[in-house]
This record gives C-alpha cells, sequence and structure tokens, in this order.
C-alpha cells in the first residue's frame, strides 16, 4: 500500500505569530518552524498501518527551504521518503491554491491512501483534506479518531458533534486525523541517523504540472483586507478569595445579567 | 436583493441554534435563502425557518443524502449555487460544516473563509486568528464568497418572512457516494446545552483534581444552564469526555460567559475560548496566565470558590 503523508511545517505556537506587513501573509521568519503537532498524529497512523498491512510511507510537504527540517522529523520517526513541493511562486497559496498544488503533486506521485492532520495550527481551517477528496475523486474519510483497513476497504470512525459514525469506503481514500488517535512516537537517535540518508525528492511547481495561474498569493481566491493586534481585554478586576470568593463572583455575573 | 444561502444545521430535523445566527446574519447581507439537506424536514422546522427570515427554504430531504459523508450536501449547494447565483453562502464552522464549505469552494472555483466571528457588507469576514491575538477581515475575491461561521456569532433575532419551500430533487454523482456512513452513534446529550452553541460555558482543567470532582463544576454549569468543558489535561487524564475538550485540537467556544476553573491557560487552550464575551478565572496560582484575560478573577482554591459560588447563583435564582 502506498501511503503518503502530509505534514505542514507552522510557526511554533509558543512564540509569538505576526503577519506580514508587506504582503499580509503569515510571517514564516519571525517565528520557529515545527512540524504541525496534529501532523504527528497522521504520520504516527501512517506508520501503523505500514506495520499492520506492509507498504510504504512518502512524506509530502509543501514549503520553503526550511521546510525540509519538518519533512526531516517525519522521516525520523520512520517514512521511507519525501517529496517536497518547494516553488517560490507557491508563496501566498490559500486553502483552494494549496490544495490544488498537493492534488497536482499526488496525482504524479501516486497513492492508495493520503493522510492529514485535522487542521493546521496556522490556518486552522481544516478544509485541505475535504478539497484533495473532491479534486481526486476520492473517498472522503476525515476526522477520523480510528482507521482500520482489510484489504482495499477502509473503515474510520469519524467524529462527529453528536458522536461518531463509522464510515466506510474503497481505496483510493483520503483521511484526516484527530490528535486522541494515537500517541505519536518520539524519534530514535537511529531513526535520526537514517532520516540523514532518506531520498527527499524536491519537485518545482512544473515538475507537477502545477499552472502558475492558480497558485500563490496574486491568483488567490480570498485576500486579507486588513488585520491589527487584538486590542488587549481592558484589565478585569482579580481579588483574592478570603471566603467571599464564591459570592463576589456571583455579584459580578449578577451586574452583567448572566444571573 | 440578492439571495443568500444558508445550509441548516440539523441533527436529524433538529435545527441547531447557528442556523437561526445565521438566518439573522443572511438577512444584513441579502435575501436569506435556507437550504435543508438530509431527512427529518417537518412543517415545524418550515415555521423555525420562517420565522427567522427564510424567505425561501430549498428542500432536498432524501435518505441519501445523509448516507455519505459530507459530499453529498457540497453537491446540493453546488447546484443552487449554480441555479440562483447567489450573493454568497454561509455554513455554520462545526468540521463539517467547513468540510462541507471546502468541497463546495472547489466545485464552484470560489474563495472560502472559515471560522469568521462576524460577516459585514460585501462579505467581508472578521476572523480572531493566533489564538485570539491577531483580528484580520477578510474577503473571497474569486466566484461566490463561501463563509464558514462560529455559532455565537451575533445572537438569533426572529424576523418572520414567507419560507416558500421548494423542493429539490438531487441525483447524487457516484464520487459523492464514496465514503459511506455505515453505523451513525449519538452520545446522550444529558440536559445540557451543546458546547459550541452554549451562551454560557464552564470549563474545568487539571486543578479540579479527578472525575469525580467534576461534579462541582456541571452543579455550577447547571445553576447557570450552562454546558460542561474541559481543558485537555482534564480530557487527557480521563476525567471528562474529549468531545468536551475546549481548545485548539478541541472544540472552539465563543459564549457571552466563559468560566474556567483550575485552568493555566495555555496557547493551546485559549485558541478555542478567547473570543468569548465574557471571561472569569478562578485558579489558585495569582501568575497562572489565564488571568490576564479575564474580566473577572478569584485566585482562590476552586473547591471552595465553585461550590460557594454555585449555592449563591442558587439564591438569586
Ligand atoms: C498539539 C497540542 C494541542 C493541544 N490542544 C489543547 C486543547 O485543545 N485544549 C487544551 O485545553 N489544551 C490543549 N493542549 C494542552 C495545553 O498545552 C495545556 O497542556 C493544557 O491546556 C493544560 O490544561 P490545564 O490548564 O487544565 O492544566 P495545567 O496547565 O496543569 O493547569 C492547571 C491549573 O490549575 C490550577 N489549580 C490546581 N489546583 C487548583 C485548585 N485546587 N484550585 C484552583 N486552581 C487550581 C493551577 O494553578 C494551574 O494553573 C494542547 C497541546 C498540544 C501540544
Ligand atoms: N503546505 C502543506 N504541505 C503539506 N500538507 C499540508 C500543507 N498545508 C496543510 N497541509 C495538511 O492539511 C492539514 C489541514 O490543514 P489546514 O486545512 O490548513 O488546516 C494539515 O494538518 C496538513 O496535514
Amino acid at each position: 500500500m502506498n501511503i503518503v503523508v502530509c505534514v505542514k511545517q507552522v510557526p511554533d505556537t509558543a512564540t509569538e505569530r505576526k503577519l506580514r506587513s508587506d504582503d499580509k501573509t503569515l510571517d514564516r521568519d519571525a517565528a520557529d518552524g515545527v512540524v504541525n503537532e496534529l501532523d504527528e498524529y497522521a504520520v504516527e497512523e501512517a506508520l501503523r498501518l505500514k506495520e499492520a498491512h506492509g507498504g510504504e510511507v512518502t512524506v509530502l510537504s509543501m514549503g520553503p527551504a526550511k521546510a525540509t527540517e519538518t519533512i526531516r522529523k517525519a522521516l525520523a520517526m520512520g517514512a521511507d521518503k519525501a517529496v517536497h513541493l518547494h516553488d517560490d511562486a507557491l508563496h501566498g497559496s490559500d486553502a483552494l491554491s494549496t490544495s490544488y498544488a498537493i492534488a497536482q503533486t499526488l496525482k504524479k506521485i501516486g497513492f492508495d491512501l493520503v493522510i492529514l492532520g485535522s487542521e493546521s495550527t496556522d490556518a486552522r481551517t481544516g478544509v485541505l483534506a475535504a478539497m484533495l477528496a473532491e479534486r481526486l475523486g476520492a473517498a472522503q474519510l476525515t476526522l477520523a479518531s480510528k482507521v482500520e483497513i482489510d484489504k482495499t476497504v477502509v473503515t474510520v470512525e469519524r467524529v462527529t458533534d453528536y458522536g461518531h459514525d463509522r464510515v466506510e469506503a474503497t481505496l483510493p481514500a483520503v483521511v484526516s486525523v484527530v490528535e486522541k488517535i494515537n500517541e505519536p512516537r518520539y524519534p530514535s537517535f537511529k531513526g535520526i541517523m537514517a532520516a540523514k540518508k532518506k531520498p527527499v525528492e524536491t519537485l518545482a511547481a512544473a515538475d507537477a504540472e502545477i499552472a502558475l495561474d492558480q497558485v500563490g498569493l496574486a491568483n488567490a481566491w480570498s485576500e486579507v483586507v486588513d488585520f491589527a493586534p487584538a486590542p488587549p481585554r481592558a484589565a478585569g478586576t482579580v481579588i483574592k478569595d478570603e471566603g467571599d470568593g464564591g459570592a463576589k463572583v456571583a455579584e459580578f455575573l449578577a451586574s452583567k445579567k448572566f444571573v | 436583493m440578492s439571495e443568500v444561502l444558508v445550509l441548516v444545521d440539523h441533527v436529524e430535523g433538529e435545527i441547531k441554534k447557528v442556523t437561526l445566527e445565521l438566518l439573522t446574519l443572511a438577512r444584513s447581507l441579502g435575501a436569506p435563502s435556507a437550504v435543508w439537506a438530509g431527512p427529518g424536514y417537518s412543517d415545524a422546522a418550515r415555521a423555525r425557518l420562517a420565522e427567522f427570515g427564510a424567505e425561501k427554504i430549498y428542500v432536498a430531504d432524501a435518505e441519501e443524502i445523509a448516507q455519505y459523508v459530507v459530499a453529498p450536501r457540497a453537491e446540493l449547494l453546488a447546484r443552487l449555487v449554480a441555479d440562483r447565483s447567489p450573493a454568497g453562502v454561509l455554513v455554520a464552522a462545526t468540521g463539517e460544516g467547513k468540510e462541507i464549505a471546502g468541497r463546495l469552494a472547489v466545485k464552484t472555483d470560489s474563495g472560502v473563509i472559515t471560522d469568521a466571528v462576524g460577516v459585514g457588507d460585501g462579505f467581508v469576514a472578521d476572523l480572531s486568528i493566533f489564538g485570539g491575538g491577531v483580528n484580520v477581515r477578510s474577503r473571497v475575491t474569486r466566484g461566490t464568497p463561501i463563509i464558514a461561521v462560529r455559532p455565537n456569532a451575533t445572537p438569533p433575532v426572529a424576523a418572520p418572512a414567507a419560507g416558500t419551500e421548494e423542493k429539490v430533487a438531487l441525483v447524487l454523482s457516484d464520487s459523492a457516494r464514496a465514503a459511506r456512513v455505515v453505523e451513525r452513534v449519538t452520545q446522550e446529550k444529558g440536559g445540557r446545552p451543546e458546547l459550541t452553541e452554549a451562551a454560557i460555558v464552564v470549563s474545568g482543567g487539571r486543578g479540579v483534581g479527578s472525575a469525580d470532582n467534576f461534579a462541582i463544576i456541571e452543579e455550577l454549569a447547571d445553576s447557570l444552564g450552562a454546558a460542561v468543558g474541559a481543558s485537555r489535561a482534564a480530557t487527557d487524564a480521563g476525567w471528562y469526555p474529549h468531545q468536551f475538550q475546549v481548545g485548539q485540537t478541541g472544540k472552539t467556544v465563543s459564549p457571552q460567559l466563559y468560566i474556567a476553573a483550575g485552568i493555566s491557560g495555555a496557547i493551546q487552550h485559549r485558541a478555542g475560548m478567547q473570543t468569548s464575551k465574557t471571561i472569569v478565572v478562578i485558579n489558585k496560582d495569582a501568575e497562572a496566565p489565564l488571568f490576564e484575560i479575564a474580566d473577572f478573577g478569584v485566585v482562590g482554591d476552586l473547591h471552595q470558590v465553585v461550590p460557594r459560588l454555585t449555592e449563591e447563583i442558587r439564591k438569586r435564582g
């Protein structure tokens, strides 16, 4: 089975994240790049499926040069090889462009199963997996908290607002995973060393037959009109409980008409 | 006035509050048309949608639509977009709503904006990003604006309209039938409002200390008619079910009032609650970062403060 896992490099959520004042895109140089945490669960699930059913795990990441750090991390966890889609023309791509570029790349490299995180911590759109399924005509098995495979049939438990659905499809399929699905492994020393030798193929847009008028900031389907730091919340009142803390909160709630 | 399509969010026929909010919002943007997808449509549903301003109601209530993941609803909306050329489409920014929006965007070659906390003239959407640190206004520049709006973005206001019904017969494509729902498990939701929709949320974190102790959080919630939430530390510990987790990898809530007890306020937690209108924090550590965004805070032991607060609210109620 040919499993491709989509991994994104994102600015560390623990650091201050910014938009660039010039083109209003995410400032990827201002913060350290880390693996989108949710994608570690996707990598882990890919590795477990490979361990159970055989096959190969390919990491696919679209991003600037420094995204190679993120790719190495996924390889160190145990993925076999990687494809890095890297082209300056892709800068500023929105969800539609990104899904298009990744779908084109997937068509080129081939896949049985694509696994993604449920959302990225920077864009947080959570739409990429659904868009890929639409573009590739593959089954959408998203928001999975459990994945099972029996030959060519994939069954997932899909987290819903009301509980969960069991959903079934035949390969090829696009899966996205939620973070309760597994516990991602830490790369071992051996894994880190081995990752240095694993093949990483770098593709430019043209290599994946990505039309340049469908990607990048200038061709995005949406734009940031303006942005500003959220006004600081007016400093609130903080009191120390002297036995009357509960009553004081109740008074506050009453003053705001909540009780 | 041009039409604004509003996808009705319902669970087996029961309309969610967010739908009424979207209809309210749609009225400021054009003439709202509700789109009903899946079984469960009824006269009561029609009346409710009309009460909140639906001029038209497109009804595709075939059983089949609910039997496959997301794609059939995107197909239905895409067809209506093609036939009616609406000014825009609003869906609820739930996990599933965003996926519908995403597929619809691809199908109609249109831009999509997710997690809007408001939508203004020209479908300019307000967003709160980076865990609430930055406010952004965005708009769609190609195709029909498709916007996924967070629950609680606007209070629902009734404004009766015609609610003219129009049946839509949808023939699903093969690819819309690729992912089949073989079993649907609905969790007991008990008497409490749903977390993402609730006007008040009371959340407990590691400071609560045990699963049993969550009873005091539930009692406070019940005294206020609130939903219960939890931090990841609490759900990971197994003290409270996972679907009640608030934050980056849990639910995003935006209630009128958010009360956090025994939660430190890690960025991942804040990402899920920072747009709450009023925030109350109870924590024994005066340095807990969540105090920075509190409108009212109590430094103290939640095991003392919370039961007293509940008692006090009951007295006033
Ligand atoms: C990829 C990723 C995703 C994540 N997603 C989420 C998410 O969706 N939601 C989320 O919440 N977290 C998430 N986290 C975890 C987050 O980083 C924090 O670890 C978590 O929010 C901490 O929960 P907490 O505040 O309950 O616990 P702690 O940080 O341990 O804080 C407990 C607080 O309780 C106080 N306390 C203790 N005892 C008492 C008492 N008796 N009375 C009053 N106060 C008391 C303490 O002073 C402390 O401030 C995520 C982390 C990662 C890496
Ligand atoms: N540039 C990218 N390269 C590879 N995978 C990506 C990229 N952007 C998003 N993804 C994948 O899509 C998922 C959802 O991202 P998003 O739709 O941005 O919230 C992520 O968890 C990743 O698995």
